[in-house]
């Protein structure tokens, strides 16, 4: 048990290890801002939230290199090498200056960082100067789609499932859910808070950038939780305020059944693109629901329409699609369906969907 | 009745499972036909009370509680003549057993069958994800199959391995014959199996296995199919456990130390659980409690959960995570004890500043206890909760620092043996920092707005909990192999294991912090097509990861049964462990040692941890392990 008396640790050990140290954490932070590692920017949140992990990723890189680099140089210079099988370090005990370094370095970088990102956290959710102006949005969870409550110009609700937001101006969420916890979540947007029962929970963002955004929920909610996801539509003030005006007025309408003059017009509605993709509102069919002549494949959420559809007439598959709870197939729970889809469908597409339903599980 | 009845063992406990099953018929069908029910036969009621009352008359049969039921019952107690101590075969693993060695391999061995099943998990969650859409299991099977993977591998594999790890070479170390407690360390194993059962169980529940995740966030798990009672009771047996074992592990330790054994002179796997037995009596608990709440909820309606009732959401959230924050420590702390055993013996120096390594565990033993709701920063709980737990979790990261900087420190000047338990020490090392890092910046509340319930927290649970405690789990056990076994395992095999497993281990989780940031949510069967590239690439090297074990695996089989033969102290270790033949005599130490110094003096000649008082110092291995012993490099 011969004491190692080597002295290797000769200065210029700890000289390259200082220069390759530095040179490694140089080259990761540049490489860490480089990468694009976020969606789009599509909100000032974004950007603020992006700048903060960009003083992460700063601080980050040196630390990770600096342990790789003392545990590299280390079995460099003192791996066992043959002959020394009966070697022993030196004993020692430790260093009360190292430690006291190593202990407070840490614990200003941790302030450090701990004080820009409660500053950034008060940024995001600041309210904006003209709290008048800003738009408030009600999003209702449930399994599993989202619905959004607008106010309309005169007042009265509008109810959508798409979400419209308008460019350059504060929105407010208000989040809430109709049956177990939900997440709402734009990437883009950066921004999310769970959807919860009995709660309202809220957050602000200001888009910044026209286009569409998926909407995702990001809380374990049931079977249909990965296909909880819809889509943002960030649009021109004017063209927002066009679209508010045209859904009042649509709501304002006699009850002709929500589909308003589109339904007039018979357009070719191509039912198979509503079952696969949905109609920019509805949920798809497709997503839960095995249909052969529609290739969309066997999920287990809802059930296989080729089989349960079998035989049935249209007015059965009328109510099952705009009262599904009314027959439940067997072996699958109540309450998965969303209930909504006479809202989101309009009467004429509706009555393509039974039809081509009807058409494509006749034996 | 014949004698097999009669007696403890496994024909008395199966007739009394079946009997549990009666009773559990009975009982229910009493109550609801006094109560005037209908139907009188409610078989989700029936299970519900069999998931909680079969276990015991289980236990009963095996005859864990005999010595206790005599006792209670003022009849003789059969006095301890440890004539049933040590294992004579295989087979002697099979029933219960009072010596801590047999009780240390009982649970390695089952956890690490736990290992394999929740791998095989991994791998067929992998399978799914390599592609969009749907392909191999359906949405409920795959909510299923990530819901056991986590509850596998956190109750019963990352815990209980580290308690059976502990088991083992915790006695030893501290110069005791046994624990405190033996009949309770047998009872503490045997309801770890009931709890392996109840998860595994679930698949063949009635609307499949539980599948709100290893959360199981109420009300999503109040409402959910039958299989949900099976983790909500699973887990109060793997709890009951812990809580048992660290009691054992608390008294034990404060009691049953070798004269001249100070705290201060305790070895740091020896402070690491005693941190981690403090952390687990104080918080599991709680995570009983949150699942009874939803038993209450689930089976008799109590409504604790429902919001239209008065109830409360989030307080599931709040109970939960006051045990399952501290849980991540529980998970973690063991594998630092193990670390800096290893890095001490393989660097032949003592660890860097040990009494702040001792005090950094008990600061973060506190200090865990005061981050819990950064699990909760989305979660929609009072705004002003957040910034002062944003303080406190980032706080952690000092005692951690110093940790990490020590052992940094013990290496430095050393003379590294890199044989497998060093390469893996040298592994968590840097994939702990990594982990650790990506720790702190969840913690700053802006970037988890963005980052919560996505693959950014998959990637960073991995790395605390793969590359962090399953490779020291790695560590340990091969470390500890040959004190356990008195084999020698391979170490060609176990280098190529770390090898491969540290590659595909990146490979599979470094690129999940990238779809996470990217926006790809966690817990999805199905995902948006532009992840898909990525998920492919993950999917691939996790299956490499998965065979990576299978060296493993094989290398311990064949090293148990025909490896070559360990002497007592082939790493030339001064901790009392390594003083005594491999695997130990039966009663541990034929004299009691006497501890004379600190555990870690190398560098000193002649150094000695403890002294036997009838024979001299012991002699310590001269030169290289002994002749068999494969050389390294």
């Amino acid at each position: 048990m011969a004491v190692d008396s080597r002295s290797r640790t000769s200065r210029r050990t700890i000289v390259q290890m200082v220069v390759v140290g530095t040179l490694a954490s140089i080259i990761g932070v540049l490489w860490g801002l480089y990468i694009d590692w976020f969606p789009v920017q599509g909100s000032t949140q974004a950007r603020k939230i992006d700048d903060l992990w960009d003083l992460m990723i700063a601080f980050a890189v040196p630390v990770f290199v600096l342990v790789v680099t003392v545990v590299l140089f280390a079995v460099k210079e003192f791996r066992m090498r043959p002959g020394e099988e009966n070697l022993d370090g030196p004993n020692i005990h430790g260093s009360t200056k190292l430690e006291i370094v190593w202990t407070t370095i840490p614990a200003v970088i941790i302030f450090i960082l701990i004080g820009y990102a409660a500053t950034i956290l008060s940024d995001i959710e600041a309210a904006p100067a003209n709290a008048a102006q800003e738009l408030k949005v009600d999003v209702y969870g449930q399994q599993f789609a989202w619905t959004f409550k607008y106010t309309g110009a005169d007042g009265k609700p509008i109810n959508t499932t798409r979400l419209y937001l308008p460019e350059g101006q504060s929105v407010k969420f208000n989040v809430h859910s109709k049956d177990v916890i939900h997440d709402f979540w734009i990437p883009a947007m950066r921004m999310k808070i769970d959807a919860v029962p009995g709660v309202t929970t809220s957050y602000r963002i200001t888009p910044i950038r026209v286009g569409s955004y998926p909407v995702v929920c990001a809380e374990l909610c049931g079977l249909g939780h990965a296909v909880m996801r819809q889509t943002a539509y960030v649009m021109p003030p004017a063209k927002f305020n066009a679209w508010l005006a045209s859904k009042s007025a649509s709501a304002a309408a006699p009850a002709a059944g929500g589909g308003g003059s589109a339904a007039a017009a018979p357009a070719a509605i191509d039912a198979k693109a509503i079952f696969t993709k949905g109609n920019g509102e509805s949920v798809a069919c497709g997503s839960c629901h095995q249909l052969a002549a529609a290739g969309t494949p066997a999920g287990g959420i809802g059930p296989d329409l080729d089989k349960v559809l079998a035989g049935k007439d249209a007015a059965f598959i009328k109510t099952s699609i705009v009262d599904p709870q009314a027959e439940i197939a067997k072996g699958y729970p109540p309450n998965v369906m969303p209930p909504n889809f006479g809202q989101t469908l309009k009467p004429a597409e509706i009555d393509a969907l039974v039809q081509y339903l009807v058409k494509s599980t006749r034996k | 009745m014949p004698a097999a009845v009669r007696h403890a063992g496994w024909t008395r406990a199966t007739t009394f499972t079946v009997l549990g099953i009666a009773f559990s018929y009975a009982l229910s069908l009493g109550a609801r036909a006094g109560l005037g029910y209908d139907p009188v036969l409610d078989g989700e009621a029936v299970l519900q009370i069999s998931l909680v009352t079969v276990p015991f008359f289980f236990l009963v049969g095996l005859g864990l509680f005999d010595y206790w039921g005599y006792y209670m019952s003022g009849r003789p107690t059969r006095p301890e003549d440890h004539s049933g101590h040590g294992a004579k075969s295989w087979k002697s693993y099979l029933y219960p057993n009072t010596d801590h060695k047999v009780i240390g391999i009982q649970y390695t061995v089952l956890s690490f069958f736990f290992l394999f099943v929740g791998g095989l998990f991994a791998m067929l969650i992998r399978a799914e994800l390599a592609q969009p859409g749907r392909q191999f299991i359906d949405a409920n099977t795959y909510n299923g199959v990530f819901s056991v993977h986590a509850s596998i591998l956190i109750f019963l594999f990352i815990i209980p391995v580290f308690a059976g790890l502990a088991n083992f070479v915790l006695p030893l170390m501290i110069g005791a014959p046994d624990m405190a407690f033996p009949r309770l360390n047998a009872l503490s194993f045997w309801l770890l199996p009931i709890a392996g059962v109840m998860m595994l169980g679930s698949f063949f529940a009635p609307g499949g296995s539980f599948a709100s995740g290893w959360t199981a966030y109420a009300p999503l798990s109040d409402s959910a199919p039958i299989g949900q009672v099976f983790f909500t009771i699973g887990v109060q047996f793997a709890g009951a456990s812990s809580i048992a074992t660290a009691l054992n592990f608390l008294v034990t330790i404060i009691t049953m130390r070798a004269p001249g054994m100070s705290f201060f002179r305790m070895p740091l796997l020896v402070w690491a659980n005693f941190s981690t037995s403090l952390l687990v009596v104080i918080a599991t608990p709680f995570v009983a409690a949150s699942q009874f709440f939803v038993l209450l909820d689930r089976a008799l309606g109590f409504n604790f959960f429902d919001h239209g009732q008065g109830g409360d959401v989030l307080m599931y959230q709040h109970v939960f995570w006051f045990y399952s924050h501290p849980a991540v420590y529980i998970m973690m702390l063991p594998g630092f004890g193990i670390i800096s055993e290893v890095l001490a013996v393989k660097s032949r120096k003592p660890i860097f500043g040990y009494r702040m390594m001792a005090f950094s565990l008990l600061a973060i033993v506190a200090l865990g206890f005061t981050v819990w709701a950064h699990h909760m920063f989305v979660s929609g709980m009072q705004n002003w909760i957040r910034v002062p737990m944003m303080i406190t979790t980032a706080i952690i990261a000092v005692p951690t620092g110093i940790k990490i900087f020590s052992w940094l420190a013990t290496l430095w000047r050393g003379v590294l043996r890199l044989d497998t338990p060093m390469l893996f020490a040298l592994g968590f090392l840097t994939m702990f920092t990594l982990g650790g890092i990506s720790g702190v910046m969840l913690a700053m509340i802006p970037i988890t707005i963005h980052v919560s319930d996505t693959y950014f927290i998959v990637a960073h649970i991995h790395y605390v909990l793969f590359g962090g405690s399953l490779f020291t789990i790695f560590a340990g056990v091969y470390y500890w192999f040959p004190k356990m076994t008195g084999r020698m395992y391979d170490e060609r095999l176990g280098k190529l294991h770390f090898w491969l497993t540290f590659i595909f281990f990146n490979a599979t989780f470094a690129p999940m912090h990238l779809i996470g940031l990217d926006g790809m949510p966690r817990r999805v069967a199905d995902y948006a097509d532009k992840y898909a590239g990525w998920n492919l690439a993950i999917s691939l090297a996790s299956f490499g990861l998965g065979l990576s074990t299978l060296i493993f695996a094989y290398n311990i089989i064949a090293s148990w049964r025909g490896g070559p033969r360990a002497v007592g102290n082939p790493w030339r270790g001064l901790t009392l462990e390594w003083q005594v033949s491999s695997p130990p005599p039966v009663f541990n130490f034929d004299a009691i040692p006497t501890v004379v110094g600190g555990p870690y003096e190398y560098g000193v000649p002649g150094a000695v941890h403890g002294v036997f008082a009838d024979q001299p110092p012991p002699v310590v291995a001269a030169g290289a392990p002994a002749a068999k012993t494969p050389t390294d490099e």
